[in-house]
């Protein structure tokens, strides 16, 4: 299974470049969509980790997206004028990676309290936590306060995010289906019967915020660099709900559903613009008719365990 | 000192409403143990129904009276309370026995559907109004603290709408099915409870107070637009939970705490701009140490 998987890796890596090697061609909209599609599979996969395959109820998402988005691209912005551009892809690798370390502290910082709460009161802490982080970007000037930060460098391609997607989807993969990863589904299954057969829920618990976060960070790098543009108000609550309804819709746990999911609902929007003004009510009528009629997810089609 | 106690009262007055909305969180997790997100947003039907019916009222009694204000206060939570039935009928009953994940998100939905309708041009449009003044609008100064006529309402309006759901939750008959359900519900609808009865009338009663805490704000804050409930609401919440959730007075203590902690973050110059992320490291703080809660009994976990 690991080599095979190693396998498409590498292909979707190789593929990746290679249409980013022809993006020149594409329409500069369509290829902003695959791109935020790209980013979106990052955020809802990671999120699936944490959500999905722990059984955690992670509210924050956004918040760990802010950290690494605002990390990477004070990151690049004082450092690109200093390095010759031949040194700009290492640049943003390094922005990236340590964007998505910082946003792993913050999940570790959000991780290890709250392993005493469990369900609603988790989703309100990590709520706090994402709107704490929030409000400490804009109030603080060197990230551009409410203004934000402009004139980030466009150095998101397609070959980027996407292959970073593919990453994403190979470490969360591999970690869930290693004799170490089943550990997060027993969790996720029964705490109490996890704990009594050796398994140390909080170690899994915090195992899963810090992994989850550090995609997240990554994600955010991705996007800053993406829209050239942060401001505070894209990482409010709203954005944490609209990766929880990736998963939700994908299937909690279910790798592939979440993918289709974030590909869906990102496309969704841009499908509605003609009826902009009815969109967003649109969307929020599909999220209750969804709970209603299909609560496993749109995507799952075996009968869940209970 | 003067300036400690004048923010004191601003503090009171923002906690009273504060504690207004947090009760019907804490309601509604008593019975049916779901957040119930849409909440904040009754709070704003709240205040779009005062101010519909504010001109309304004004046809037959004069403006600015006490009389008008009561009357459009009453009118606007009995809307709410029909808003908040319809919402719990058509939405979270179908998900009575559900996952509590499935009917949070579809919580979300619903806040999420409010909001945006009325953000629609063809409903309240997104631009915020300004709220009509429904009573005689006065300051009085009182050695060197200046008291709004609207705190002093706002006050007396929640402490005497607390007295009432005392006395419904305590004494009258529906109160201690609402008790009993919170209690054991399997227990209590064996002992001839009507579940969705109960249910049913737990919401209307908690949406009617977020509607007076709705219509107060507006009153103290004269602007009002369709997201106003989004901040709130989760203030609120917050309150609701740092009071121990599930817990009347906890509820109105919350809101009480939050409010004053608030106002008085809001005086000093360093923190003012922090002010909306206090409540949450609050919220943060009172759950590492009390998770239950500060009024909150702690639940003991069985396997």
């Amino acid at each position: 299974m690991n080599s095979g998987a190693k396998r498409w890796l590498l292909v979707a890596v190789a593929a990746a470049m290679a249409v980013s090697y022809f993006s020149a061609q594409f329409n500069r909209y369509y290829l902003g969509i695959v791109i935020d599609i790209g980013i979106n599979i990052i955020l809802a996969v990671s999120l699936n980790l944490i959500n999905g395959h722990t059984g955690q109820f992670s509210l924050g998402h956004a918040g760990f997206m802010a950290v690494g988005g605002y990390t990477a691209a004070k990151i690049t912005l004082t450092m690109q004028t200093i390095l010759p551009p031949w040194a700009h892809p290492l640049l943003f690798l390094v922005a990236l990676l340590l964007g998505g370390g910082l946003a792993a502290l913050a999940g570790l910082a959000v991780g290890v309290p709250t392993l005493r709460l469990r369900g609603d009161y988790l989703a309100i802490v990590t709520l706090g936590f994402g709107e704490i982080i929030r409000v400490f970007f804009q109030t603080t000037e060197a990230f551009g306060a409410a203004t934000g930060l402009t004139g980030i460098p466009h150095w998101t391609t397609f070959a980027w995010a996407w292959s970073l997607a593919a990453l994403t989807v190979f470490v969360v993969g591999c970690l869930v289906s290693s004799t170490y990863g089943r550990g997060f589904l027993a969790v996720h299954d029964d705490e109490v019967a996890a704990g009594a057969m050796g398994i140390n829920p909080v170690r899994y618990k915090v195992t899963a915020f810090v992994i989850g976060a550090f995609f997240a960070g990554i994600a955010g790098g991705l996007y800053a660099h993406h829209k050239q543009f942060l401001s505070p108000g894209g990482f409010d609550f709203m954005k944490s709900i609209d990766i929880v309804v990736m998963v939700i819709l994908g299937g909690m746990g279910r790798t592939a559903g979440v993918i289709v999911a974030a590909v869906l609902l990102t496309l969704l929007p841009e499908v509605l613009r003609g009826f902009a003004d009815y969109r967003m009510i649109i969307y929020s009528l599909l999220i209750i008719v969804l709970m209603i009629a299909r609560p496993q997810g749109l995507f799952a089609f075996r009968r869940q365990r209970n | 000192m003067t300036e400690v106690f004048q923010q004191l009262i601003n503090g009171l007055a923002l906690g009273a409403i504060y504690g207004l909305i947090a009760l019907g969180y804490t309601m509604v997790y008593g019975v049916l143990r779901f957040i119930n997100f849409a909440h904040g947003d009754v709070f704003m039907l709240g205040a779009f129904a005062g101010y519909f019916f504010a001109p309304a009222v004004n046809r037959f009694l004069p403006a600015q009276s006490y009389l008008g204000g009561a009357l459009v206060l009453i009118a606007s939570m009995a809307v709410c309370a029909l808003i908040g039935m319809v919402i719990e009928f058509l939405a979270y009953r179908p998900l009575r026995n559900r996952p509590k994940l499935t009917v949070l998100i579809t919580a979300i939905g619903v806040s999420l559907l409010i909001e945006y309708t009325c953000q629609h041009a063809a409903v309240f449009g997104a631009a915020p109004r300004k709220f009509p003044d429904l009573i005689p609008a006065t300051t009085w100064h009182v050695g060197g603290l200046v008291i709004a006529s609207t705190q002093v309402i706002v006050l007396v309006t929640t402490l005497s709408l607390l007295i009432a759901l005392r006395f419904i939750v305590q004494k009258t008959k529906v109160g201690t099915a609402m008790r009993a359900v919170s209690f054991n519900e399997q227990a209590a609808v064996l002992m001839g409870v009507n579940l969705n009865r109960i249910i049913s009338f737990t919401f209307g009663l908690g949406s009617a107070l977020a509607a007076a805490g709705g219509i107060l704000y507006a009153m103290n804050y004269s602007s009002i637009e369709p997201l106003m409930g989004v901040q709130t609401g989760l203030k609120a919440f917050v309150a609701a939970v740092v009071g121990g959730i599930g817990n009347l007075p906890g509820a109105a203590l919350g809101g009480l705490i939050l409010g004053i902690v608030e106002t008085f973050a809001g005086g000093i110059p360093g923190l003012s701009n922090y002010r909306d992320g206090i409540a949450f490291a609050i919220l943060i703080l009172i759950l590492l140490f009390r998770p239950s809660g500060l009024l909150g009994k702690p639940q003991i976990e069985k396997v």
